[in-house]
């Protein structure tokens, strides 16, 4: 899960890592007021988006008047904005921060990220900040400072000391810095984050510390125990459909195709939509319904799929193991007479009771072509699109 | 022989007494498995399914001999029941939980560090369909009537897609000596190099598949060491040449998130290190079948 960048500066500010001061807005009046409230004469105006390079996207407007806040807030709220990280679909801003401006002096690179690899928190960093993590990897490999927290005893003073230091930081810094690190670190071990970015940490010209624009990700998994961390969802920066998904216990992710799946397993959905490709279609979404699928669940997966305008046909394919194919074959009768589906429907069942299962399809009577092993049923489904849509 | 797994396992069930302990401790026993027993805090000195429960992994394996495990302990104390696992003396972990916070998994392996080399124990999973040496033992949720014995060791991220191999293997006549699975989690038990090593030790496998998928750097990895170390054919496929990048599908580790993670990467390295990847998934049975015809 990702929060906005005000939750993560006031997550991490009460970690110790020092923040401008700043306040939300959601309209133009607010956004003006809160800068009377801040000191200084100059103001930034950031579009509080799930994403990072919003510079880019002009998601962030460097302020000198009221009005010109007025007129970059009324501007930013309700605005798409596309960046690398967002998709070309982009991502709508309603809600705005207006920071006190700030002098900097350079600007560095810092991120506390999971290491599969390494299986490990590691701390990344680079005193050629201002760029994205990607670009620095390819640009400027040498200057990434890498070091790994041993997860029995947590990250060390001396490893900050040594981190700061190697970013170029002078004696005074040195303090500041060793508590910035350690704290991002707490935070990161205490609420199951799986990325603490700070992209730029600045050093200002009168020679402090401060985290210029701050990113947190939490592991999904470990959101039973941090209900303050659920809290700070933003459903309105998820994808609507992907939501509606993992609502029903069903794991979705919408691609560009036009044939539509609905698999068991992570591995198998995978897989069956690299054999649709292979068999000259393009899938519409990945979608796995887990195990133990009931007649119900089936058919929230096939409302699901069939709300992408896009699906010009649907392939279910099931290897059933806690599932069951009898349970699988009369989730999709039900479904299918429910619905009253128009495209064409392929469905291959296979392992626990797959001849109950494949009764089950026959005897409804239902239009519903059957195949007994995976590459026949990528080449039915993309065959049956292409004889429904006449495309090739 | 197998791998892990065999005639000679002496299985506990942790979270023995929960629904789904129950539902696959029953089908691991119609299977053949040799389960001793379960444990389940508060219950011990109870029978269930006709073997006795414990408190604590340490009273189940004085009292039963046990040399393996099988957690479906739920998410947020699954980490711990592993550790305890590998407290107790346990050889052999099969963890089921899909679920297990990242953070905790960390904590386990670095909690496993701490016993020599020969105390070990080896954990598979979390977040997998578990392992089965056909004829032998069952470790898992797996229908075990589409694994048929014989010479192929397979090792695999995802498990319906395991079966898929598995079933394509038997349809035309080809057998498998043991099928472990991984799980699909960003941090698990073990990873594929050491299913490969053990593979390559094991004198009944003559050819291993490696079933991977995008996200994280071990399919690679594995593949440089067999590169380096392995006498047997590796058979390699990955799952994902369609999955758009940064986007989870499904496992929690499925995700492709820095250069050499995406399907297309892994292929290319997998090739460049002599494993022959599988083109589709509908070709496992053929590619294997023909790998076989050339060592025997």
């Amino acid at each position: 899960m990702d929060i906005h960048e005000y939750q993560a500066k006031e997550i991490l500010s009460g970690y110790g890592v020092p923040i401008l001061p700043g306040g939300l807005a959601y309209s133009p009046e607010q956004a003006t007021y809160r800068a009377t409230e801040l000191a200084g004469d100059v103001w930034v105006v950031k579009a509080q988006i799930h994403s990072g390079a919003r510079g880019k996207a002009g998601g962030v407007k460097i302020c000198k008047t009221p009005d010109e806040i007025w007129d970059a807030a009324d501007d930013l709220l309700g605005k798409k904005l596309i960046t690398h990280q967002t998709g070309p679909q982009g991502k709508v801003c309603h809600r705005l921060y207006i920071e006190a401006g700030c002098d900097i002096g350079r600007e560095i690179y810092l991120a506390f990220v999971l290491d599969r690899a390494a299986e490990r928190v590691t701390v990344v960093a680079s005193a050629e900040g201002g760029m994205e993590i990607e670009q620095l990897a390819v640009e400027k490999p040498e200057s990434i400072i890498k070091i790994a927290v041993e997860p029995a005893v947590g990250m060390q003073a001396f490893q900050a000391r040594e981190l700061a230091f190697a970013l170029g930081m002078d004696k005074n810094q040195v303090n500041q810095a060793v508590t910035l690190f350690l704290g991002c670190y707490r935070a990161m071990r205490d609420l199951d984050a799986t990325m603490v970015e700070i992209n730029p940490l600045v050093v200002t010209r009168d020679g402090n510390l401060v985290a210029l624009d701050a990113k947190m990700g939490f592991d999904d998994n470990a959101l039973f125990r941090h209900p303050n961390i659920s809290e700070l969802r933003d459903k309105s920066q998820e994808d609507p459909r992907e939501m509606r998904a993992a609502d029903r216990g069903l794991s979705y992710v919408g691609l560009d195709g036009n044939i539509g799946c609905i698999i068991n397993g992570a591995g198998l959905a995978m897989a069956t939509m690299d054999m649709i490709k292979h068999a000259g279609g393009e899938p519409a979404n990945f979608l796995d319904i887990g195990g133990g699928a009931s007649p119900e669940r089936t058919a929230k997966a096939f409302n699901l799929v069939l709300s992408d305008d896009n699906v010009e046909t649907i392939l279910v394919n099931i290897f059933a193991g806690i599932n069951r194919c009898d349970w699988i074959a009369e989730g999709v009768v039900q479904a299918v007479e429910k619905i009253d589906l128009k495209v064409p429907l392929v469905v291959r069942l296979s392992g626990t009771n797959v001849e109950a299962g494949q009764k089950i399809i026959k005897d409804s009577g239902l239009p519903i072509i059957s195949a007994d092993t995976l590459a026949e049923a990528a080449e039915k489904a993309v065959g049956a699109w292409k004889d429904a849509t006449g495309k090739k | 022989m197998a791998i892990l797994l065999d005639e000679n396992s002496k299985v506990l069930v942790q979270g023995f007494t929960g629904q789904i302990g129950t539902f696959h401790a029953t089908e691991m026993i119609e299977y053949g498995t040799n389960i001793v027993g379960g444990v389940t805090p508060g219950k011990g000195g109870t029978k269930h399914l006709d073997k006795p429960v414990f408190n604590t992994m340490k009273e189940a394996v004085a009292a039963t001999g046990a040399n393996a495990s099988i957690v479906f302990v739920p998410p947020p104390f699954a980490a711990d029941s592993i550790m305890e696992a590998a407290d107790s003396g346990i050889r052999y972990c099969v963890a089921i939980t899909d679920g297990i916070p990242s953070q905790d998994m960390i904590r386990v392996k670095r909690y496993m560090r701490r016993y020599r080399a020969e105390e070990k124990m080896v954990l598979t999973g979390p977040n997998c369909a578990g392992s089965i040496s056909p004829g032998k033992c069952m470790m898992g949720i797996m229908p075990g009537h589409i694994y048929m014995p014989g010479p192929v060791g397979v090792v695999g991220r995802s498990g319906t897609l395991g079966y898929e191999a598995a079933s394509q293997m038997k349809a035309l006549g080809i057998g498998i000596s043991s099928s472990i699975g991984i799980g699909g989690d960003p941090i698990n038990g073990s990873a594929f190099r050491d299913h490969l090593e053990y593979f390559e030790q094991d004198p009944d496998t003559k050819v291993v598949v490696m079933i991977g998928e995008i996200g994280g750097p071990q399919e690679a990895d594995a593949a440089l060491w067999a590169k380096e170390n392995m006498t047997k054919p590796v058979v390699g496929y990955v799952a994902g040449l369609t999955a758009p990048k940064g986007r989870r599908m499904g496992h929690a580790g499925a995700i492709i998130s820095a250069v050499g993670e995406s399907a297309a990467e892994k292929v290319e390295i997998l090739e460049q290190c002599g494993v022959t990847v599988v083109p589709n998934p509908a070709s496992f049975g053929e590619v294997v079948k023909e790998i076989l015809a050339k060592v025997s």
